[in-house]
């Protein structure tokens, strides 16, 4: 009965496989990151169990710590997924920091204008809803030229990121700000409460509830990637565009949707810092969550419960950075979020080489015993 | 304003461009794009403003922008070509790997979290014209001889051709017997030199580093590569386009014609309507960012 131990070898392979594939290329990038910033510290004369258990305290171990990580992890889960879902495409959005600042100018702007009488619950969702159509029009350039003429969405998001933040600056300097700051005026109606208001052990950090906004975007992108038609065919002008022009998908309808859906996703991430911390807008909130989001997405490998955990994971770095700051420099967790991302990057190709190279080596052993008997 | 010193000016701004256009069409002509362009110049002025720090002369600030960038280079290489990593990816990790790492060092050597103390330069004791004394820069002459120079390698030698032949199609280079790898590495160290020269030109001409001082510079060295179309004598055309925005943006500051704000989208506003196709089409190099 030997022929029936392959099949059994087979579908014990492929679960342990997909777990690998999965966990293995975070977990050895996290790794080297950790021994990296080991040899940081002592370069700087600290102990890195100090710095870790500091890192810690600052953030998972007191309660206004942790309610900036998951602030921070709100961002960051709004342009991971909006990296992500253009990623399943085969997309690269480079853009989300303008998209992510576009769309908090929005919400910042509506908000500003929205009469105070507005009912808070509409005012929010009307701003929801401009902070996502802001991110989706940005993205939709890059959507356009890609679609249209083929041109590279990497270079163009770049491009635009450049464009977008100076027209943001010049409208913000030139017409609407508060004199003496780089901020709108405040606004009126849409405000989201913060969690402190409920929980009042996160008394004085921003964390609000624009979480379960980002938790439930997660959610929605998981049903639309793997249960509608639209985000298998998605998917499959991710995986093999050409196949999927043949098997009857409209691959330039499919790159432009995902495109404006990325650019949506990463606007919605500006309601939090408008909308749930500060109530306006103000130049250079973005401050790299858009770039960071890219970390966030790779981590996460481009499924959106992975990104929930990868945000977790970066905004535990960058809120640790702050923590640590007195002992090493807060760039620290800056070179850290880099080796991870550089790490990840390289794993995964090698990850699934070797995993592939393992299983054709099970194959051909299973077949050699096979003919054996 | 006279003619004389817009040009002068025009070309003070425009070394960066063409030293880090040059490593950007080398890189991206033998298929690696060239996203970290900013990461290396920022490297290359720490990297320079340590050098001339320590050997209390630009020279040695020059040896040090070398090796600071050879080092991101080396990264860059590692993760490209042995490890096939996206090379979206680990260009954008480099920047940020580059931003992080000068400012960590930057503490740990000189203490400061914004600039490093003043450091020698090029030039510095020639009185008179500053504006003149600013041409008594190597670095000048090389930002001014880099990318006529990378043209005559790409379109004259066989290392050209190779390269060229790389960055198009290399299964048709490899089964001629051009060995890929090792070609594109001999790219990216070029592209890492010349970026890091265009990083150590700032600092060794401002005689310090400052905090992300290179402020985009590399992105718009990007932009240019892409608006001329991956053609050395074009990107020069480019990078000095770019520059005398600049230098007219500087000059008529008082007039307020247009805001700055708009004047600093013109690189990008122009390389995006150039990927468009509205006028020439730009085509990038056939293999830039395959990894198989």
């Amino acid at each position: 009965m030997s022929g029936a131990s392959v099949p059994s070898a087979g579908s014990a392979n492929p679960l342990m496989q997909r777990f690998l594939s999965a966990f293995l290329a975070p977990i050895v990038a996290l790794a080297i990151a950790a021994v990296i910033g080991d040899l940081l510290i002592l370069t700087f004369g600290e102990a890195p169990a100090t710095v870790f258990r500091l890192l810690y305290e600052g953030t998972w171990g007191n309660p206004y710590g942790f309610g900036q990580v998951l602030y921070k992890a709100t961002t960051l889960t709004c342009t991971g997924l909006a990296f992500a879902m253009a990623g399943r495409a085969g997309l690269f959005n480079v853009g989300a920091e303008s998209q992510l600042a576009m769309g908090g100018f929005a919400a910042g702007v509506l908000g500003m204008f929205l009469p105070a009488s507005t009912p808070g619950v509409l005012a929010t969702v009307l701003c929801l809803a401009a902070a996502m159509c802001a991110g989706a029009t940005v993205a939709a350039v890059p959507g356009v030229l890609r679609a249209k003429f083929g041109a590279s969405e990497v270079i163009v998001t770049i491009m635009l990121n450049f464009v977008v933040l100076a027209l943001l600056n010049w409208l913000v300097a030139a017409k609407i700000h508060v004199p003496e700051t780089l901020h709108t005026p405040p606004i009126l109606s849409g405000g989201v409460a913060r969690l402190s208001a409920s929980l009042p052990a996160f008394h004085g950090s921003a964390a609000n509830w624009t979480l379960l906004i980002a938790i439930a975007a997660a959610l929605v992108c998981t049903w639309y990637l793997f249960r509608t038609r639209s985000g298998y065919e998605l998917r499959a002008v991710g995986l093999q565009p050409d196949a999927a022009e043949y098997g009857g998908v409209r691959v330039s309808r499919v790159l432009f949707t995902t495109m404006c859906l990325s650019g949506a996703l990463a606007g919605l991430g500006g309601m939090n810092f408008v909308l749930g911390y500060k109530g306006y807008y103000e130049e250079g909130f973005a401050g790299g969550a858009g770039f960071l989001g890219i970390a966030v997405a790779l981590v996460g490998r481009n499924h959106p419960l992975g990104i929930l955990l990868a945000a977790l994971l970066f905004a535990t770095l960058s809120q640790g950075g702050l923590a640590v700051n007195a002992l090493v420099p807060k760039q620290l967790t800056d070179i850290l979020t880099a080796v991870v991302i550089l790490a990840v990057a390289t794993a995964v190709p090698e990850v699934q080489k070797q995993l592939r190279a393992a299983v054709a080596s099970a194959a051909t052993l299973a077949t050699r015993k096979s003919s054996a008997t | 304003m006279s003619a004389l010193s817009f040009v002068l000016q025009t070309i003070r701004i425009a070394i960066p461009y063409l030293l880090a256009a040059a490593g950007g069409v080398m890189s991206e002509r033998v298929g690696i794009i060239a996203l970290g362009l900013e990461g290396l110049m920022l490297s290359g002025a720490f990297g320079a403003a340590l050098g001339s720090y320590y050997g209390h002369s630009a020279w040695f600030g020059l040896l040090g922008a070398l090796a600071a960038g050879l080092v991101l280079t080396s990264v860059l290489a590692v993760a490209t070509l042995r490890f096939r990593a996206n090379q979206v990816v680990v260009g954008v990790a480099l920047n940020l790997l580059a931003v992080g790492a000068t400012r960590f060092f930057l503490r740990l050597v000189f203490d400061s979290a914004s600039n490093s103390p003043r450091v020698a330069g090029f030039g510095g004791d020639v009185s008179g014209n500053a504006m003149l004394a600013s041409f008594a820069n190597p670095v000048v002459w090389i930002g001014i001889v880099a990318l006529p120079a990378l043209s005559w390698l790409l379109y004259r030698t066989p290392f050209g051709l190779r390269a060229r032949a790389v960055g198009e199609k290399p299964e048709a280079a490899a089964s001629l017997g051009v060995a890929v790898v090792p070609l594109r590495l001999k790219g990216l160290l070029i592209a890492g030199s010349l970026a890091s020269f265009g990083g150590a030109y700032l600092a060794l001409d401002q005689h310090q580093f400052s905090d992300s001082m290179t402020a985009g510079r590399g992105f718009i060295a990007l932009a240019a590569v892409i608006f001329g179309r991956w053609e050395p004598m074009r990107v020069a055309v480019a990078c000095i386009l770019f520059a005398g925005a600049e230098t007219l943006q500087i000059q008529l500051q008082g007039a307020q014609l247009i805001p700055s704000q708009f004047v600093e989208m013109i690189p990008y506003v122009l390389t995006i309507i150039a990927l468009a196709g509205v006028v020439g089409r730009s085509v990038a190099p056939a293999a830039l960012g395959k990894t198989e």
